[in-house]
């Protein structure tokens, strides 16, 4: 679990990391999220909010899970 | 199917492929009638057609259940009624908000919309019965029978009535088939994404349940 929650964090560090090179330095348009009327915004929104939803789903399935293993004791 | 894991990494990968994709594939311009609305294609119809596949399996187990009168299928029964219910609840609230920008008003009284607003009612009375008796067999039995009613109510208050006469929703009176299956209606681009689409979010829906009825068999063998 922390695994995918620190991989999850370095590869939103990274999207900081392109926005704060690009600003000022490059005309806007090269920017990959800010292409395309910035839809990838919106993209990366839904993929975060749905990867936290999984990530709460799997934590769920894991504790009851283990509750199933402790009844089978 | 509740504990094997490869089809929740399905659903997983199904999901994000239609978060991505479904704002990224080419859609159809027409008259630009739509614009880029025609993406909620992708949320708002699989609602839909999850919430049929859940309400159907819940109808399996009531009817296992008349045959087999064991508090595992009451259980099963139930929760796939109830994450259906859910799904049809997400889908008549992403409508109501598309036919706002669509249509000019959330609720238009378009028979399709009254329709579905029946047959999520029919069900919610479904857990008022539930709730209403303390007796577990009583309560499953009464509750299958009724499960069977409530299905069956889907087809005309879903299916029927909303084609007989005319409908804002496609597949009103005046155009032929079903809009979401007929052959030359989808662009085959938006194909690529929609049958994934239903596919990832009722297999979001069933693992819900799975979850649901596991924890409800612990409750179960702790009380």
């Amino acid at each position: 679990m922390k695994k995918i929650l620190a991989a999850i964090v370095f590869a939103l560090l990274s999207v900081y990391v392109n926005a704060q090179t690009s600003i000022g330095t490059q005309p806007v348009t090269t920017d990959l999220m800010r292409s395309d009327g910035k839809i990838l915004v919106v993209v990366a929104v839904i993929v975060i909010i749905m990867t936290g939803f999984f990530i709460y789903l799997i934590s769920v399935d894991k504790k009851i899970t283990k509750l199933e293993k402790e009844g089978l004791k | 199917m509740l504990r094997a894991y490869w089809w929740k990494i399905l659903c997983f990968v199904l999901i994000m492929y239609i978060s991505i994709y479904g704002f990224y594939v080419e859609v159809p311009r027409l008259d630009d009638r739509m614009q880029q609305t025609i993406r909620n294609f992708f949320f708002h119809v699989p609602m839909w057609f999850g919430m049929m596949i859940l309400l159907m399996v819940s109808l399996v187990y009531a009817i296992k259940y008349l045959g087999n009168p064991t508090a595992k299928n009451d259980f099963y029964a139930s929760a796939y009624a109830a994450t259906g219910t859910v799904f049809g609840f997400m889908g008549i609230t992403t409508g109501a908000l598309w036919a706002n920008y669509q249509w000019g008003q959330p609720w238009s009284g378009d028979p399709k919309q009254n329709g579905a607003a029946i047959a999520l009612l029919i069900y919610l009375a479904y857990f008022v019965l539930r709730g209403s008796m303390n007796d577990d067999e009583k309560r499953a039995r009464i509750s299958a029978v009724y499960n069977i009613f409530a299905f069956f109510m889907l087809f005309p208050t879903l299916w029927i009535l909303p084609r007989l006469t005319q409908s804002l929703h496609p597949g009103g009176q005046g155009s032929a088939g079903n809009p979401g299956i007929n052959g030359k209606d989808l662009d085959w681009r938006m194909r690529l994404v929609f049958y994934p689409a239903v596919i990832g979010w009722t297999l979001l829906g069933v693992w819900i349940t799975t979850l649901k009825i596991r924890l409800q068999i612990l409750i179960e063998k702790h009380s």
